[in-house]
């Protein structure tokens, strides 16, 4: 009698754990850019990701990873594959804003949860924001209305600005005008992809500026980087993070040392978590972690941390329970917006060398407890 | 937190002679790379008949081989004969291995086995080199710039890439005029057959020009990937503007690239300089700058076109 109880009750435990297991189970589709120019960002995003999953050892958490190969297409065949034959809860991964725009709208339709680990088109933040669309980097304008108030500070007066000719970067100079107070020298748009900058630098040269800002992510950056430090021209420089990341300094090189650039991360934040993410990370990878692998890490741990407190079968409790966001950022304070973009503090970096490795160092902070402007315009 | 509408435009930096005269630098020293990299293409398709869309992966070549010898011996003439090897070598062992086998077949099976080639060449590199850009800069002897006549102040590294670019020129004239190889290869030009008849190892010739033109595409690779950056996939934008400056100059001659080149780099550089200028005069600052840019992106196929209704065969190309 008695051994049997116990059989039972053992029995009933164990279906009950394995019951509850299931119903804990989230399946995430990472959609991210693997191959090709831009891959150096997505394989951040992903390892970062990785890692916290791996950290927190949570086996509810499954993740299947895909390459969009930054083609808009594609990611949108392979979201419609992970949401009807991987039955995914939650999309993420995606580096892109024009890829973002193609995918995300019709994901939230379905009922699906996107947790953004880098674009933030101001589409998705404004008019189009959707209750399960989480941004957990930043609204695209962040990190150039932080430069436009480092501006401020260090007293620029006269700025000459210059952007690629599409979305982001028109974007970013009205990002940077929004907040810088002084007159303009000269404003250009680029070619998207362009890399040689002689005529750009040629107009700087002729212009009576007295500091340039520029938003060129990827290969653009350290072409313009390279090519302007051959120059002679010695104006300060600054510009958001994305031409300072921790992937493509080393390509940079000399040219960028000493350059002012704005960033709601870096690898020196004092914080328990940062700390733990930047050992684990260079332990696990053998380099350094980027801004793009930070924002990874944060987004597994705002799911992880979610699941703690809810049950993604019940999707309005597992939406309050995102929108919490009660997990350590590595970023330090975090928090969501009515809009679902992070509130959270914009630094200024410097690039230093450190031993052999180029990396940047906070040297204060740009703008605080720094929102977006398109809150008003949700409407949710 | 304040926002607030944007400020007063400070305007166009004015046009001076000065600035005129470095930009047809910029435009001259853009042209001769593109002609570097556009007489192997051209020099490909005339004598072979084939359209390579996989020259852009082999200016990438060029550029790692230079940015990988560069960072291990400190020396940028070793790394620029690294640049020639490596992608001589590639091209080489490719025409060997893949294109000879598409000689015969239509343009369309050559493109897709070409542009197979640059899917190969781009997962190759990155499975050797990792997913981020390489470190490659100007020797520290070329840094810095240098006041010309007139107080224009240009960089060093270009002037010296102008003249690299007009040496090369110089070169393929000769070898082309002067010797039996260019002999051969205009030969090849009019008439595969005849030529493959009267003795010629028209077998080895191909691999010697395709070889060639890859060494030409490695060397402007490693050249622009000094002041650019080192990074997979850098090839294909420099190969669409290639393409354009042969379909201007005419399939197959070397004076047409030459000249082709150099109207697309001078077109290119002075559009997006004095198109947002011109714009101005009747339009607001923030709009003219992006039409003006927007329209000086698409002048050299606007340019293209022109030529192309003007002369259908390009400037220089065999009449038909």
């Amino acid at each position: 009698m008695k051994l049997r109880t116990l059989i039972a009750a053992a029995c009933a435990g164990v279906l009950g754990t394995a019951g509850l297991a299931e119903d804990g189970k989230v399946k995430v589709g990472m959609i991210t850019t693997l191959s090709g120019g831009g891959a150096g960002l997505g394989i951040d995003v992903r390892d970062g990701f990785l890692l916290a999953a791996k950290m927190a050892g949570n086996d509810n958490l499954e993740v299947v990873v895909e390459d969009d190969q930054r083609k808009p297409d594609i990611a949108v065949q392979l979201a419609d594959k992970m949401i009807q034959s991987e039955k995914v809860d939650v999309l993420t991964g995606i580096i892109w804003s024009n890829l973002a725009m193609a995918v995300v709208p019709s994901a939230t339709a379905r009922g699906k949860f996107y947790l953004s680990p880098n674009a933030g088109p101001s589409m998705l933040a404004g008019k189009g924001c959707h209750p399960n669309y989480f941004n957990v980097a930043w609204q695209n304008d962040n990190l150039h209305e932080a430069a436009g108030g480092y501006a401020n500070d260090a007293g620029f007066e006269n700025s000459f600005i210059l952007a690629p000719n599409y979305p982001a970067g028109q974007d970013a100079l009205t990002g940077y005008k929004r907040i810088y107070d002084g007159d303009l020298a000269g404003e250009l748009f680029t070619k998207l992809g362009q890399k040689d900058y002689a005529s750009e630098i040629a107009q700087i040269r002729a212009s009576d500026a007295d500091s340039v800002f520029f938003f060129l992510p990827g290969g653009m950056g350290i072409s313009f980087l390279k090519q302007y430090a051959d120059s002679g021209l010695e104006l300060p420089v600054v510009g958001p993070a994305f031409s300072f990341d921790q992937g493509i300094l080393q390509a940079v090189g000399e040219a960028a040392l000493g350059v002012k650039n704005t960033s709601q991360w870096s690898k020196d934040i004092d914080n328990p978590a940062n700390r733990e993410f930047v050992a684990a990370f260079e332990e696990a990878y053998g380099r350094l972690p980027s801004l793009y692998a930070s924002q990874g890490y944060d987004t597994a741990n705002l799911l992880l941390s979610a699941m703690e407190k809810a049950d993604i079968a019940n999707a309005e409790a597992f939406r309050a329970a995102l929108k919490e966001a009660d997990f350590d950022s590595v970023r330090g304070d975090f928090e969501f917006a009515a809009n679902n973009h992070p509130i959270q503090d914009i630094y200024v970096r410097e690039v230093i060398k450190e031993g052999e490795v180029y990396t940047n160092k906070i040297t204060g902070v740009a703008l605080e407890d720094h929102s977006n402007v398109y809150v008003d315009e949700c409407d949710m | 937190m304040r926002y607030r509408a944007a400020p007063g435009t400070g305007g166009a930096s004015t046009l001076t002679t000065i600035l005129f005269i470095e930009q047809v630098l910029n435009g001259l020293q853009f042209g001769v790379m593109l002609f570097v990299m556009a007489a192997g293409l051209t020099l490909v398709f005339g004598v072979m008949g084939l359209i390579n869309l996989a020259h852009g992966s082999l200016y990438m070549v060029g550029a790692f081989a230079a940015a990988a010898v560069a960072g291990a011996t400190g020396s940028f003439v070793l790394a620029l004969g690294a640049a020639l090897a490596a992608a001589a070598g590639a091209g080489a062992l490719v025409e060997l291995l893949v294109i000879r086998r598409l000689y015969d077949r239509e343009h369309l099976d050559q493109v897709l086995a070409t542009f197979a080639l640059i899917l190969i060449f781009s997962e190759g590199t990155r499975w050797m080199f990792g997913s981020f850009p390489l470190y490659l800069d100007i020797p520290d002897a070329l840094s810095g710039v240098v006041t010309l006549p007139g107080g224009i102040q240009y960089s060093l590294y270009r002037l010296v890439i102008i003249g690299i670019g007009l040496g090369i020129a110089g070169f393929l004239f000769w070898l082309i005029s002067r010797t039996r190889l260019g002999i051969r290869i205009r030969a090849g030009e009019s008439d595969r057959e005849m030529i493959a008849a009267l003795g010629v190892d028209i077998s080895k010739l191909y691999t010697l020009v395709f070889a060639l033109g890859a060494a030409l595409a490695g060397l402007a690779g490693a050249l622009v990937g000094a002041i650019q950056s080192v990074q997979v996939g850098m090839g294909e934008p420099v190969l669409i503007l290639a393409f354009v400056v042969i379909v201007i100059g005419g399939i197959g001659s070397i004076k047409g690239a030459f000249v082709g080149a150099l109207m697309v780099g001078l077109t290119d550089t002075l559009g997006g300089l004095l198109l947002p200028g011109f714009f101005r005069l009747f339009m607001e600052n923030a709009a003219a700058t992006s039409t003006g840019s927007a329209l000086a992106s698409m002048l050299i196929y606007i340019l293209m076109a022109v030529v192309l209704v003007w002369r259908p065969q390009g400037l220089f190309g065999p009449q038909t």
